[in-house]
């Protein structure tokens, strides 16, 4: 090694920089700039919103222009491009890069669509387009599973997709398709907004309708299951300013029931939504919902636009966000960074975001679906809720059905049912041919069941003995077809891809968890001890649930895994047979 | 808002609050309000794993490596120790914890298995490895956990040598956010992110550009935090990227050589040279360094410094010889023994005083070097050459303003800490750069905008601290005392003044309020170019803040009406009341390392040490005693001359022989061909430095001298902040200390001087310097800084000063008020563009040093001036062509830069490039009363260059 006491020959530039340090700024691109966002708010929270105006403007983000809003916003450069690379739908074109071409398809990879045969989709179109006119690129869940497999075209998004089906697709429009949604006046006809009035009036308190939920049992619908009812306590306990932030970032593979409501009844969700932020007073209310919803996009501003005009919200007190293609963001202080302007990676607890959310100030995060019940709750009663269930349990749960069944879609299902009721009386029994093997009861988090526990109730606090959770429904349901590798594999992909990268146990173990089963032989020992270590160490729900997928192989299906071909060293013990 | 408690701190318990138990590993231990339960571990005697958090002042947990996590009684999941705030009766399991010992190797694992191998690390001893061996990890083994990982990398990456002082392997990199924090939190130069995500996650460089390439200002506060060695000092990395921070024979504690920041440092120290630099935890400077401290540590060493002393080579003449290069000074010099040298020396001053009078000889001291030797110097000017004909650099940069804080408040120094910054609500920064001139000091502003404190940037150009600021207002250039007085109106017209202080603590509001009465902000608007409306609101802002503070620079004092715009900064603190409470405060950011020590230490021609009049006849006593002067040469009761003063006494024919230490006036000087022309007049020169400096370029006799990390002494910052410097290298050579030659030139001129340590200068200086009062060499070096002045031998010395009482006759401070007056030379249809001159982050000063460090010189290796892009389309040349400047007095031909920031009608030039010496082209005129040179305003034409 050297001594390191003579300094080393540096490189020779004895011709001084031409200007100050780092990248010029282009006045021809901040000319871009200002034109586009002029009278935009230039607030770090706009970030995002700012760059998908330059993304949808350009259909990519050039460095050029990057710099130029970074000037234009006052922003660090770093601190720009850090928001710019987190999300996927962003496309960064470097100096002498070429941009993607004007027309993308996105082919799901989600567990469902990869069991309807996305991989051979997704060659099949590779093989079919020029790629100097359309780019194939595979992307996470897309909320549509009941119609897997499933491309989006542009914004177009197009259900049990061929090859055939694109190609006919692409001589057409690319816009969202409309969606039918049940508007203002029809919404108020059936008592819409009453409940909204009725708060805001005093007729109906706060307390009188806190107590309600909790005598129905709302939970939080987004996964967490935490009751609704403490929530407002804990937020409204919290000094003003306050905030409410909707979370429709539905993100969880197999989860599209948020969806199928935004797209049934726009104005029942939000007069939840207001109705919740009256709860806790919240200066604002901002809703941040999934990028892979564009068409969703144009009916919330389309229905906020008219709720404003009836005067039942006042002009820009409703903030509607875009995601921009972060699966983390689901998590609620991810989500919160988010609509900061940041990269998307969950906040530690304590404080929590009822203490100290968007912009530090005490927040009321809820999910879409858990908001839509509470006008619905309030009109049929607490008892009407809660009397439903099976099983011992209480309430209704919006299942987002996928996978080997006759009638995928949301099923709207006593909570407490069981899987093997909820195909058998809702979903039309299993597809044709398929034979079931397991299930995934809470999308790709919730752990993998085996058919030999078809029958225990699916709720939540249900599934933790089997080290799963329901999560927020999302039900895959797998057949002797599949291959069960090829399932853990799909998954643990998802979460490497979708990790943020903040704590090394997910941000590393997701990788390495991804590279041990692509092994022939699993080391049980190092599996269960990695799992583990995320389990016990992530940050967020993401790393901790990750280790899932495989934990459940581990456990339930030793002999299937045999039959594939995989030999685990050393012989797993104590597990329960899948057969 | 206030902002006493430091959000970035993790630390910081809240104050009154009881401590509380929690139990750790079965055992009840104490734990204070605030505390983490990594803290509260440590105190308990473990040392929990880290890598992610640095146990460092400003370092802001951040919880992401999950090395540290512990079990706590009751939840789901372990938690990391380094963010979780202990609360009361926690049951928590560490040691103890078999799941806690899992986690912590498994993540330790997991980073291990992409980490390169620890003899090709590119930090061998870093924190990391560290780590791996607290945790006993066997990381040899062949079946170690982490070999068994599949590996990220088939083969190592390309690390990023761009920067000349950085080396960058990300190979090694953790993705802890470390360097993110201290790029964006710490020192907030907002360079380094955490771009994409999971895996794929990579430290970036703005937009992932090459470090060299990007907006970096190499403040190296990532190499410092780095556990890994990613990010490596580039000197201590060999040529296959292996490298070794523990690769020194000892450390040095002592203060950086440059500014008035004063930030303290520790030099590693190998085969009696620096390898590398580390900050330390200075109150100044909390670890902090900037690139200057930390990579600009190898001049000593350069190929041209002296060893020898040096004697003119008869029949050379004295001038600046294009073809002399100072590596090989023996074609105009030859070698000499020191008492030849020293003989020579003394014995050209001795005939000229002996002959001509005490007038005819004067001396500059040096802003750069310790008390001691500033007070030996001042020392030997009254005592051997029986006159005060000494003054520094101090001239050239805030006489002004210490001129006018004598007047109105008594005292020349800093009324708070820059520190003080973070508790105030409104602070206004004028006539100041300090991201490039005080890069220390800016980070503690750039933190309490952060946390909420409004930034009033007030100058002619915009700086880079706009960005942090609240408001950025441009003025024309000149116009300060204009613009001041629009505000004091404001101030005055809407009561915005405090009475009660005023009543209280001053005197002469009357006189202000009356005279200001005229200057409306829409008279003065014209004038200063600032809207009335931006002028009510900045003037606002300011006085109904709780708590304000202003700053200024040579922007403010480098003018003929320099004292003028210090007075009204003054009239703006006193009418609010904005002074003496924490928050508030007047303070001039002082340039060199020492020119505040030095002022004190009495190298200014009018006053004795501690600024006490030489026309005192007390005082004149009570030094003739401490000094033991003969009664046939007493001290002089006239004021000397100022250094500009000095140069028009040579011309004049006057003085005819200088002795001139760590000073370059050659190049410092304004209208430099006057300057050197001076120098070349004298009759006798003795130059006393590191190098053959410009100046020395005019000597008799050359004094090898002592470079700041070869000696001992004492040196006081701009905070008022008497810190301890200490050898950490040899003289190289017959080089010797300068203490020691200003003893033997004093020798040599008559004087009985036996010092044989800096520490008896300083036990002197004791005696006759109040300010030095219960501050002891020992006292420096147990403490390593205490702040004058200082209240008793055990307590903290005074932050904030004049809460109670001003240090004037009445206790008073007084209003003076003002007039505006345009530049003494402004531009004109033939001279249409205002030259203003200044420094750049990496060179200091004349240069003299940082064009002799490596990193420095390579990062900004020569002459530029930088103008506004619209500026250079004019002229139709395009960034990087030769430009010439020319004023009345000269011209010179550099590089052009652009800068956005820059307004039309200016250029900027820095004074630090001998090849194109920006004082060829500045106005010597002076302000009346602090005698400053207006560096700040000349006309000037430009032209494209012809290089």
């Amino acid at each position: 090694m050297a001594d390191f006491t003579t300094a080393p020959d540096t490189p020779v530039r004895r011709k001084p920089r031409a200007t100050q340090r780092g990248r010029q700024l282009e006045p021809a691109a901040l000319a871009d700039i200002e034109a586009l966002l002029d009278g935009r708010p230039r607030a770090r929270d706009s970030l995002i919103e700012h760059l998908h105006a330059i993304q949808d403007a350009w259909g990519h983000l050039a460095l050029r222009h990057l710099r130029a809003l970074a000037h234009w916003m006052n922003l660090p450069m770093a601190t720009v491009y850090e928001t710019a690379t987190f999300y996927a739908h962003f496309d960064i074109v470097g100096d002498g890069e070429i941009p993607p071409p004007a027309v993308s398809i996105r082919v799901c990879d989600s567990l469902p669509c990869e069991l309807a045969g996305a991989r051979a989709l997704h060659a099949a179109l590779m093989a079919d387009v020029d790629p100097a006119d359309i780019r194939v690129v595979r992307a996470p869940c897309m909320g549509r599973c009941d119609s897997a497999p499933v491309v989006e075209v542009g914004h177009r998004h197009l259900g049990h997709a061929t090859p055939a089906a694109v190609h006919t697709l692409l001589q057409g429009e690319l816009h969202p398709k409309e969606v039918a949604w049940q508007r203002l006046d029809a919404y108020r006809a059936e008592g819409g907004y009453d409940l909204l009035q009725g708060v805001r009036s005093g007729k109906v308190s706060i307390e009188k309708l806190s107590s309600v939920l909790q005598d129905a049992g709302l939970r939080g619908l987004g996964g967490a299951g935490f009751p609704t009812f403490k929530k407002w306590a804990f937020v409204r306990a919290e000094p003003a300013p306050r905030y409410m932030v909707i979370n429709a970032d539905e993100g969880e593979p197999g989860t599209f029931k948020d969806r199928h409501y935004l797209e049934q009844a726009p104005h029942r969700f939000l007069e939840g939504a207001l109705v919740s932020a009256h709860a806790v007073d919240a200066a604002a209310l901002y809703i941040y919902l999934r990028d892979e919803y564009p068409g969703l996009h144009a009916v919330l501003r389309e229905a906020i636009a008219e709720a404003e005009a009836a005067g039942l919200a006042a002009p820009g007190y409703i903030v509607l966000r875009r995601g921009a293609g972060a699966y983390i963001c689901g998590e609620e202080s991810a989500l919160i960074e988010s609509l900061e302007g940041k990269p998307g990676k969950p906040r530690h607890r304590p404080p929590f975001v009822a203490q100290k959310g968007l912009f530090d100030r005490p927040t009321l995060v809820n999910n879409v679906e858990t908001v839509y019940w509470i006008p619905l709750l309030w009109q049929r009663g607490a008892d009407w809720f809660a009397s439903q269930g099976r099983h011992g349990r209480k309430g209704l749960r919006s299942f987002s059905v996928s996978g080997r069944v006759k009638t995928p879609g949301v099923h709207l299902a006593p909570a407490g049912i069981t899987l093997q009721e909820l195909v058998d009386e809702y979903c039309g029994g299993m597809a044709d041919g398929h034979r079931l093997l397991a299930y995934l009861p809470g999308g790709a988090s919730g752990g993998i069941l085996p058919a030999t526990k078809a029958d225990i109730p699916l709720d939540f606090d249900t599934l933790q003995p089997e080290g799963c959770f329901i999560g927020s429904a999302a039900v895959v349901v797998i057949s002797d077809h599949d291959d069960l590798r090829a399932v853990a594999k799909n998954l643990m992909a998802f979460f490497a891809d979708e990790s943020c990268g903040q704590c090394t146990p997910c941000r590393v173990g997701t990788e390495k968890m991804l590279g041990l089963l692509a092994r022939d032989e699993w080391d049980t020992d190092q599996l269960q001890r990695l799992a583990q270590v995320m389990q016990d160490a992530s940050i967020c729900g993401l790393g901790q649930a990750a280790p899932n997928p495989v934990t459940s192989l581990l456990r339930f299906f030793p002999a299937e895994l045999a039959k594939q071909g995989i030999s685990l060293r050393p012989a797993a013990a104590n597990t329960e047979s899948a057969s | 808002m206030s902002t006493l408690a430091s959000p970035l701190a993790p630390t910081a318990p809240a104050p009154n609050m009881q401590a509380f138990d929690i139990t750790l590993d079965g055992v009840a231990v104490q734990a204070l309000p605030g505390e983490t339960l990594w803290q509260v571990a440590k105190r308990a005697g473990e040392r929990i794993p880290h890598l992610c958090f640095k146990d460092a002042p400003g370092y802001r947990a951040d919880g992401n490596c999950r090395a540290c996590m512990v079990e706590i009684e009751g939840e789901r999941t372990l938690a990391a120790s380094c963010i979780r705030p202990a609360m009361p009766g926690m049951v928590v399991r560490s040691a103890s914890s078999e799941r806690v010992r899992s986690a912590r190797e498994g993540v330790m694992e997991l980073l291990l298995a992409d980490q390169p191998a620890r003899a090709e690390s590119p930090d061998r001893s870093s924190h990391f490895w560290e780590m791996v061996d607290l945790m006993a990890l066997d990381i040899d083994a062949p079946d170690a956990a982490h070999k068994q990982l599949p590996q990220r990398r088939a083969a190592p990456t390309l690390p990023d040598t761009s920067h000349t002082a950085m080396h960058v392997n990300l190979d090694a990199c953790i993705e802890c956010n470390l360097c993110v924090r201290a790029c964006r939190e710490v020192q907030v130069n907002d360079v380094i992110g955490l771009a994409h995500r999971g895996a794929g996650s990579k430290i970036v460089f703005d937009f992932d550009d090459p470090m060299g390439d990007s907006t970096c200002v190499a403040c190296g506060e990532c190499v410092q935090a780095c556990p890994t060695g990613a990010l490596m000092p580039a000197r201590i990395v060999d040529e296959h990227g292996h490298g070794d921070s523990a690769c020194a024979d000892r450390k040095v504690d002592s203060v950086c050589p440059y500014c008035g920041v004063g930030c303290q440092l520790t030099y590693h120290v190998k085969n009696d040279k620096i390898v590398f630099v580390e900050g330390r935890n200075g109150p100044s400077n909390e670890n902090r360094l900037c690139v200057k401290g930390r990579f600009g540590f190898d001049y000593p060493n350069h190929a041209a410094r002296l060893t020898v002393p040096l004697i003119r080579r008869e029949g050379v003449p004295k001038g600046i010889d294009p073809d002399f290069d100072p590596a090989k000074p023996l074609t105009h010099f030859r070698v000499a023994s020191w008492d030849e040298a020293l003989d020579l020396a003394a014995a050209g001053l001795r005939r000229l005083r002996d002959a001509h009078g005490p007038n005819a000889l004067a001396g500059f001291g040096s802003a750069k070097c310790s008390n001691e030797e500033a007070w030996l110097f001042q020392k030997l000017v009254r005592t051997g050459f029986h006159s005060n004909h000494v003054d520094h650099c101090t001239r050239l940069c805030h006489a002004s303003s210490v001129a006018a804080l004598i007047e109105c408040i008594g005292s020349g120094a800093v009324t708070a800490s820059f520190m003080q910054a973070q508790q105030a609500d409104v602070v206004i920064l004028t006539g100041c750069n300090p991201t490039v001139n005080h890069p220390v000091a800016a980070t503690y502003f750039k933190q309490a905008a952060k946390r909420g404190t409004k930034l009033i940037v007030l100058d002619p150009r915009g700086i880079t601290m706009g960005a942090h600021a609240h408001r950025m207002v441009r003025f024309t250039p000149g116009s300060d005392v204009s613009l001041f007085n629009a505000m004091l109106n404001v101030i005055v017209t809407e009561h915005l003044y405090d009475e009660d202080y005023i009543a209280a603590h001053t005197e002469g509001f009357e006189a202000l309020k009356a005279h200001v009465l005229a200057m409306t902000p829409e008279a003065m608007s014209p004038a200063c170019g600032v809207a009335p409306d931006e002028i009510r609101d900045i003037a606002r802002l300011y006085a109904n803040a709780e708590r304000a503070m202003i700053f200024w620079g040579m922007g403010i004092s480098q003018h003929t009406h320099g004292t003028d715009n210090a007075r009204c900064l003054i009239s703006l603190a006193l009418a609010t009341g904005h002074i003496g409470r924490p928050g508030t405060g007047l303070h001039p950011l002082r340039g060199q390392n020492n020119v505040q020590g030095a002022s004190d230490a009495g190298l200014i021609p009018m006053v004795f040490p501690d600024y006490q009049p030489v026309g005192d006849v007390q005082i004149r006593a009570a030094f003739e005693e401490l000094w033991n002067t003969p009664p046939d040469t007493p001290l002089s009761d006239k004021p000397g001359l100022t250094v500009v003063e000095i140069v028009h006494a040579i011309h004049a024919g006057t003085i005819r022989g200088m002795y001139i230490q760590g000073e370059n006036p050659a190049m410092s000087d304004p209208d430099l061909d006057h300057a050197r022309g001076a120098l070349a007049r004298l009759e006798h020169l003795v130059v006393q430095d590191l190098f053959v400096t410009e100046t020395a370029q005019f000597a008799d006799v050359i004094l090898p001298a002592s470079a700041w990390a070869e000696k001992d002494g004492t040196v006081t910052n701009t905070n008022r902040q008497v810190q301890m410097g200490r050898a950490a290298v040899p003289l190289p050579g017959d080089a010797r200390p300068d203490w020691w030659i200003i003893q033997e030139v004093a020798r040599r001129l008559g004087l009985d001087w036996h010092y044989t340590h800096p520490r008896e200068v300083f036990a002197e200086m004791k005696r006759g310097m109040h300010s030095l009062d219960h501050i002891s060499w020992e006292r420096l070096e147990a403490e390593e800084s205490v702040t004058y002045p200082c209240p008793a031998d055990d307590a903290p010395g005074m932050d904030v000063v004049f809460g109670d009482r001003f240090p004037t006759a009445s206790g008073r401070a007084r209003f003076r008020p003002t007039v505006p007056l345009p530049p003494d030379e402004p531009i004109d249809d033939a001279w249409p563009t205002v030259l203003i001159t200044g420094r750049q982050l990496e060179h200091w000063h004349t240069g003299s040093m940082t064009r002799r460090a490596s990193v420095l010189d390579a990062l900004e290796p020569a002459a530029v001036a930088t103008l506004a892009p619209g500026e250079l389309d004019r002229l139709g040349l395009a960034p990087g062509a030769p430009l010439s400047i020319e004023t009345r007095r000269g011209k010179i031909t550099l590089t052009a830069r652009t800068d956005p920031l820059m307004p039309e009608g200016m250029v900027f030039v820095p004074f630090c490039y001998v090849e194109a010496a920006a004082n060829i082209l500045t106005n010597p005129a002076l302000d009346p009363y602090g005698k400053i040179p207006e560096f700040k305003y000349a006309a000037c034409r430009l032209a494209a260059g012809d290089h």
